[in-house]
């Protein structure tokens, strides 16, 4: 005879949860502020894999501190499954016991912590991943119990705006919800009428309004007034030497100073070589104010966010032809879908790093802090699944003399990965060095393998204030390594560099000087800039760019 | 912040270039430097005079400053450098701004 088996536990026992927390849930799902430590008591079992939400931008922060003051005999041992670890609150929940296990994808101001508490052993690391990839974990092996999310407004029912911020937020409830989850959300008000609902009512278990609106970080705010010549420099070596080179068009530029550099000589140096229409038209980016010139000026087609901007909410809403704007006249920014975007459709990936070995690996990790890495390794890659053709795509892939070893005469494109960095970083420390730092962190942190950003046969170009190393020209590993060296510059790596060999790469075109690209150094100064400060960019925006009071410094 | 100083005494194969009136350029902001040049004759060489807060970076600022002058085929001039921090690549860039300057 068949064994009766149950097949609807998850939900029983959901349910079981929720009647224990009937008490606190009121009409609407509200719950009050006072009462939320109770309902996380009476919601979650230990060892509970719980996601906090939280990225590099929105912070569910009130629910992370209450879960914070839950009893310990009661909820411990719980497994962390979240994008972040930015707040003070997610390590203390590993400090005191109520967590024991992390899986993310980004450490932030933590990231030290994380490393130390991996080394004490009051953590254990599931695993660093990409945000896509840990969202991809979410409808696999690692889909939350309870999830902690936070939004904009919630309705008298219990419907959610997330709006401009709405980021992971429904990743992670529908990866919660449609696994018969708890989803619970703090909000920063509850209104009668919402702008327009971005997660229903029926997704959601319980609604608090905070006692404060929820943190939210300007990570992408770049004060033009900070920029230096050197950056200058290396983003005219960028336009020149790569974006009119290979007229990239699908573009994600990363967090640092040197792409803000670029952003905003589009209108300048851009202009002059003739860029306005055929570079930079498509941009998988969070709103940054350095674009706002470039976008001013008509260089951008379409602009796909991954979260939003602090005071760039009436710009944006403002420019509906460029950016995803709801038929309410507000962002959504939704991560999973830019990430989608950022690994599957974008021709080129350029940012900053601060460390690259002698095989062109680069890494931002440091022998002390578990850092993670966000977003970069997606997006600073070529898919393997892409099947869709661009012009710089198909150009990078045909200059890859290596291409004929793996599949033959077979054609195929590849993304541009570039990485720019001066040779030297803060306190002279070289940026090109024998062996990564993440080698150390690996032992330090006790890690499977060093955390590397940015694989070596993934980065086709490297920019220093020496020139350009493409990459994607060598055709094997010893020219790979020589092109690499001959941008080092003065490091104990560049110095390795033979100067007949360096001549033969030059000649050959894998290295190109400033003077080999025409490129003057004498232009590179804080003139090429369309904006020099921020009250520039409020300016370019005609009063709608607000930025916060710590940008505002006239 | 005790602050010192180094000299050293560049010289390139072909000297070509010169500085014919003195010329100041740059700020000593945070990683960055001032440069003043003067038109010094040396037989052909450059002597420059480095402040700076660094120890340990002798060697490294002898071959910035000898590629410099190699590059711009550089004699006859003084160079007063005060640094603050300023990396290899902005030391380069400074030095070429400060002959830019000269030039004008």
């Amino acid at each position: 005879m068949k064994t009766q088996r149950k097949w609807d536990t998850l939900a029983t026992d959901t349910a079981e949860r929720l009647a224990a927390a009937g008490q606190f849930i009121g009409a609407g799902k509200r719950v009050e502020a006072k009462d939320v430590v109770a309902l996380l008591e009476a919601v979650i079992r230990p060892g509970d894999r719980v996601n906090i939400e939280g990225n590099n931008q929105k912070q569910a922060d009130f629910l992370a501190d209450c879960l914070l003051k839950v009893d310990k005999g009661k909820i411990h041992d719980l497994h962390m499954v979240q994008s972040a670890v930015p707040l003070p609150a997610h390590l203390d929940l590993f400090e005191q016991g109520i967590a024991k296990k992390l899986d993310f994808a980004f450490g932030g101001p933590q990231a030290g912590r994380v490393a130390k508490f991996i080394r004490e052993g009051k953590l254990e690391l599931g695993a660093i991943h990409t945000y896509l990839e840990l969202f991809a974990r979410y409808f696999l092996d690692l889909t939350p119990r309870v999830s902690l999310i936070c939004a904009f407004e919630a309705d008298r029912e219990g419907n959610l705006y997330t709006g401009f911020n709405t980021e992971d937020t429904p990743v992670i409830v529908e990866a919660t919800k449609f696994r018969q989850g708890i989803v619970i959300a703090q909000v920063n008000k509850i209104v009668d009428k919402l702008p327009r609902v971005d997660i229903p009512a029926g997704w959601i278990d319980a609604v608090v309004e905070s006692p404060r609106p929820f943190f939210v970080e300007p990570l992408f705010t770049r004060d033009p007034a900070l920029i230096t010549d050197n950056q200058i420099l290396l983003g005219m070596l960028c336009l020149k030497g790569i974006y009119a080179e290979y007229g990239v068009q699908r573009i994600n530029h990363g967090i640092g100073f040197l792409t803000s550099a670029i952003e905003l000589m589009l209108p300048t140096y851009g202009e002059e070589l003739g860029l306005k229409g055929k570079a930079c038209t498509h941009m998988i980016l969070n709103p940054h104010p350095t674009m706002i010139p470039a976008i001013e000026e008509g260089w951008v087609d379409t602009i796909h966010c991954f979260g939003g901007e602090l005071g760039m909410e009436k710009y944006v809403a403002a420019r509906p032809d460029v950016f995803f704007v709801g038929p309410d006249g507000t962002l959504r920014s939704n991560r999973a879908f830019a990430q989608t975007a950022g690994h599957y459709a974008l021709d080129m990936f350029i940012g900053g790093t601060l460390q690259i070995d002698p095989y062109g690996n680069s890494s931002t990790a440091t022998a002390n802090r578990v850092a993670g890495f966000g977003g970069a390794p997606n997006m600073g890659c070529d898919a393997k699944g892409r099947r869709h053709v661009s012009g710089s795509w198909l150009k990078c892939g045909q200059e890859l003399p290596s291409m004929p070893e793996q599949i033959g005469t077979m054609p195929r494109g590849k993304r541009l990965v570039v990485q720019g960095i001066e040779t030297f970083g803060e306190g002279r420390e070289p940026a090109f060095v024998e062996e990564l730092d993440a080698w150390q962190l690996a032992k330090n942190a006790k890690l499977d393998l060093p955390p590397v950003m940015i694989y070596g046969d993934d980065v086709t170009h490297i920019v220093t204030e020496e020139g350009i190393a493409y990459l994607s020209r060598c055709k094997d590993m010893d020219a790979r390594m020589a092109a690499i060296r001959a941008v080092a510059g003065y490091t104990p790596l560049g110095l390795k560099a033979k100067a007949d060999e360096t001549r033969a790469l030059r000649d050959a075109k894998i290295v190109m000087t400033p003077e080999d690209l025409g490129v003057d150094r004498d232009r590179a100064t804080r003139d090429m800039l369309a904006a020099k400060n921020i009250r520039d960019l409020v300016t370019w925006s005609g009063g709608l760019y607000e930025p916060p009071a710590r940008f505002r410094n006239w | 912040m005790a602050l010192n100083t180094l000299e050293f005494e560049c010289k390139c194969a072909a000297p070509a270039a010169a500085v014919t009136a003195p010329v100041h350029f740059g700020v000593v902001g945070s990683g960055d430097l001032e440069v003043l040049m003067t038109p010094a004759k040396a037989g052909g060489a450059v002597k420059v005079k480095v402040v700076t807060p660094v120890t340990g970076f002798d060697a490294l600022w002898q071959r910035v400053l000898a590629a410099f002058v190699e590059s711009a085929k550089l004699g006859d001039v003084a160079i007063e450098i005060n640094d603050n921090n300023a990396t290899p690549a902005v030391v380069t860039l400074r030095l070429r701004q400060a002959l830019a300057e000269a030039a004008a």
